[in-house]
C-alpha cells in the first residue's frame, strides 16, 4: 500500500541530500545566523535596559525581527536548493536515463520539489528551539507563530516551484539560478517599490485633480503589489493594525493574506504545470 | 515482430538527421547499428527510447507505439545511452534499487533482483561501493545492469563499449553474449563494424540518416565492398599479362610489381566473369601460377562507406 504512494525520486533526493556535506554546512550556517542574532539581541536589550530583564514587548520585537531574518534566509536558500533540480540532472547526464523509466513527469517534478521542501522544513524546525526563547519571555501567541510558519511554507513551496520551473526550461543551472533569484528580487523588492509608487501616484491624483476630495481611495493595483509581497504579508501578520492601515490606504477590503494565498497557490500550480509539460520537451506527449 | 520501424524521420529545421528509416527485427535478434559519428544512430535510439519525437513515421516495440504509447514502450525497453552520469553519493545496490523503484518494482522483488543483476555483470563485490568510485568499465556494466532491472524485452545500447580498455570491452562483449542467450532483442550501436560483427545476427549501416545496408555480416560485406582487388602472379612476361588484363572491361587501376612478377587490379565483374577472364588468360598463353583475391575486412568496408560521409 505504501509503495503505491512512494516517490522514488523523492527518496533518492532525500538520501543524496542528507549524505551531502553541503546540506549540513548549509543548516549549520542557517542556525549560526539565527544564534548570532538571538544572542546579540538579548545582550543588547539587557545592556540597554541596565536592569538585566527582558520585557514582553522586547520579546515581541525579537520575534518580529527573527521572523524577518528567517524569511530572508528562506528566500535566499530556496532558489539555491531548487534552481538546479532538473538542470543538474541534465548537466550530469542522468536525466535521459531517468526519463526512460516509467515514472511520469509529474512524479519526477513533485519528487524534486518535495525533497527541497522537506529540507527547508527541516531547517525551519531546526530553528524552533531558538524561536522558543521568545515564549520564555512572553509577548507572542502560539497562533502567531503557527501563522508565520504556514506563511513560510506557502512561500517556500511557491519559490521552490519557480526554481524547478526555471531549472526545467533552462539548460544550465547558472541561468536557472539567475532567473530564480531575479524572480525573488521582483517578488520581494520590486513589488514593494511598485506599491509605493502606485500609492503615491493615486494620492497625487486625489489631491490634484479629483473633484470629490473626501471620496474613499480605491487603488487595486497598488493593493495587488502589496498583496504579493512576502514582506507586506509578514508585516500584516506581525502587526495586524498595519492591515487596517493598508486597507484604508488602498480602499480594498479583501485581507492581504487571502490575495497572497490565492496568488501563490496559482503561481505554484502554474510553475509546476510548466515544469511538468517541459520536462519531456522533446516528446510530443508528456507521458 | 519485436521491433518494427516504419518510415522514421527526424528533421531539425532543414537538416534531416534521420531519413525514412524502415527496419524490422524479430524477437531474440541482436542487431548492430553501424555508422560514422553523426550518421543518425543516436537519433534513432533516442526515438526508440521515447526521448525524442519523430518528425514522421513511427516505431513499434513489441506492438507499442513510441509516439502514442511512450509509457508502455518504456516498460519494454532497457536503454543505455552513449554518455551517461551516475549519482555520486549512491552505492551500487542503491543505484539499482532507485531505478527498480522507478520502474515500479516492489521492494521485495528488488531485494532479490539486485544481487542477481550484480552477479550477471560481475559486480557482486562492488555492491556496497559508491558508484563514483567505480572504474569506467564497471560503471558501464552497472548501467547495463540498470537497464535490465525491469526485465525488458528489448535492449537499446548506444555505443556500450566506447571508451573502454580492451579488457573491459571483452567483459562487456561476454555479458552481451549472455544476454543474447537469454533471448533478449538487442540493438547495439557502434562506429566500429568489426566490434559488432562477432556478436550480431544482423547489421544495419546508416549513413547521413539513411539505412544503406541491412542484413547479416556476409551480406553486408557483399553489398558494400564494391570492386575486388585481384593479384595475379605470372612466371614471365609481365608486360604481356598487364596488356591482356587491361583490355578487360571490368578491370581498372592496374599496377605491376616487377620484383614480385605481380599484376594487381580492381575487378568489378561477377564471379562468372572472373572465371571467363581466367580461362581467356590461359588460352592467351599467360603463364599464371597464382591468382588471389585481396581480403577486405570489415574495417576496410566501413572506412569505404564512411569516407563519403566525411567528405560531405
Amino acid at each position: 500500500m505504501m509503495e503505491r504512494f512512494s516517490n522514488p525520486v523523492l527518496l533518492k533526493e532525500l538520501k543524496l541530500r542528507f549524505r551531502s556535506f553541503k546540506s549540513f554546512s548549509g543548516l549549520m550556517f542557517y542556525l549560526a545566523v539565527l544564534c548570532i542574532f538571538v544572542t546579540g539581541f538579548l545582550l543588547i536589550y539587557t545592556q540597554f535596559s541596565g536592569t538585566g530583564f527582558f520585557r514582553p514587548r522586547d520579546s515581541f520585537t525579537m520575534f518580529a525581527v527573527l521572523s524577518v531574518i528567517q524569511m530572508g534566509l528562506v528566500m535566499f536558500i530556496t532558489p539555491g536548493l531548487t534552481a538546479g533540480a532538473i538542470s543538474t540532472e541534465r548537466e550530469k547526464q542522468t536525466l535521459n536515463i531517468l526519463l526512460t523509466t516509467t515514472q511520469s513527469s509529474t512524479q519526477i517534478i513533485v519528487g524534486k520539489l518535495l525533497s527541497s521542501v522537506a529540507f527547508l522544513v527541516l531547517m525551519l524546525l531546526a530553528g524552533l528551539p531558538l524561536y522558543s526563547l521568545v515564549f520564555l519571555f512572553g509577548g507572542v501567541s502560539p497562533s502567531q507563530l503557527i501563522t508565520i510558519f504556514l506563511f513560510y511554507l506557502v512561500t517556500l513551496i511557491a519559490i521552490g516551484s519557480i526554481g524547478i520551473m526555471f531549472s526545467t526550461i533552462t539548460k544550465r543551472t547558472i541561468v536557472s539560478m539567475i532567473a530564480t533569484y531575479g524572480a525573488m528580487i521582483f517578488l520581494g523588492g520590486i513589488t514593494a517599490f511598485l506599491f509605493f509608487v502606485g500609492v503615491s501616484m493615486d494620492q497625487m491624483f486625489m489631491y490634484s485633480g479629483n473633484p470629490q476630495p473626501n471620496a474613499a481611495p480605491f487603488s487595486p493595483i497598488p493593493y495587488f503589489w502589496a498583496s504579493i509581497n512576502p514582506g507586506a504579508l509578514m508585516v500584516t501578520i506581525l502587526y495586524p493594525e498595519m492591515a487596517t492601515s493598508l486597507e484604508s490606504a488602498v480602499g480594498v477590503s479583501i485581507p492581504v493574506w487571502v490575495s497572497y494565498l490565492i496568488f501563490y497557490v496559482l503561481l505554484t500550480a502554474f510553475c509546476l504545470l510548466i515544469a511538468i509539460r517541459k520536462l519531456r520537451a522533446n516528446m510530443k506527449t508528456n507521458r | 515482430m519485436m521491433v518494427d520501424i516504419q518510415g522514421l524521420t527526424k528533421k531539425y529545421g532543414s537538416f534531416t538527421a534521420l531519413d525514412n528509416l524502415t527496419l524490422s527485427l524479430d524477437e531474440g535478434v541482436v542487431f548492430g547499428f553501424v555508422g560514422a559519428n553523426g550518421a543518425g544512430k543516436s537519433t534513432t535510439f533516442s526515438i526508440l527510447s521515447t526521448l525524442l519525437s519523430p518528425s514522421a513515421g513511427d516505431a513499434l516495440i513489441n506492438g507499442k507505439s513510441v509516439v502514442r504509447e511512450p509509457k508502455e514502450v518504456r516498460k519494454q525497453i532497457g536503454y543505455m545511452p552513449d554518455f551517461f552520469g551516475v549519482y555520486d553519493q549512491l552505492k551500487a545496490d542503491e543505484y539499482l534499487d532507485f531505478y527498480g523503484a522507478s520502474y515500479g518494482l516492489p521492494a521485495a522483488e528488488r531485494r532479490v533482483l539486485i544481487p542477481q543483476l550484480l552477479e550477471l555483470v560481475n559486480l557482486t563485490e562492488k555492491r556496497f561501493e559508491y558508484v563514483d568510485l567505480l572504474s569506467r568499465g564497471m560503471k558501464q556494466r552497472l548501467c547495463l545492469a540498470r537497464s535490465l532491472i525491469h526485465d525488458p524485452k528489448v535492449l537499446i545500447l548506444d555505443e556500450p563499449a566506447s571508451g573502454l580498455d580492451p579488457r573491459a570491452r571483452v567483459e562487456m562483449r561476454d555479458i552481451l553474449k549472455h544476454l543474447k542467450s537469454m533471448g533478449k532483442t538487442i540493438l547495439i550501436s557502434s562506429h566500429i563494424l568489426p566490434e559488432l560483427a562477432e556478436m550480431c545476427d544482423e547489421i544495419g549501416v546508416i549513413d547521413n540518416g539513411k539505412l544503406i545496408a541491412h542484413g547479416n555480416v556476409a551480406q553486408i560485406q557483399d553489398q558494400l565492398q564494391g570492386d575486388k582487388r585481384i593479384i595475379v602472379k605470372v612466371m614471365d612476361d609481365l608486360e604481356k599479362a598487364r596488356a591482356f588484363f587491361e583490355e578487360d572491361p571490368f578491370v581498372s587501376s592496374i599496377e605491376m610489381t616487377h620484383g614480385k612478377n605481380e599484376v594487381a587490379f580492381n575487378y568489378r565483374g561477377k564471379t562468372m566473369d572472373q572465371v571467363n577472364l581466367l580461362r581467356k588468360a590461359l588460352l592467351a598463353d599467360i603463364s599464371i601460377f597464382s591468382l588471389t583475391e585481396e581480403e577486405k575486412d570489415l574495417e576496410d568496408v566501413f572506412m569505404a562507406i564512411t569516407k563519403g560521409a566525411d567528405e560531405k
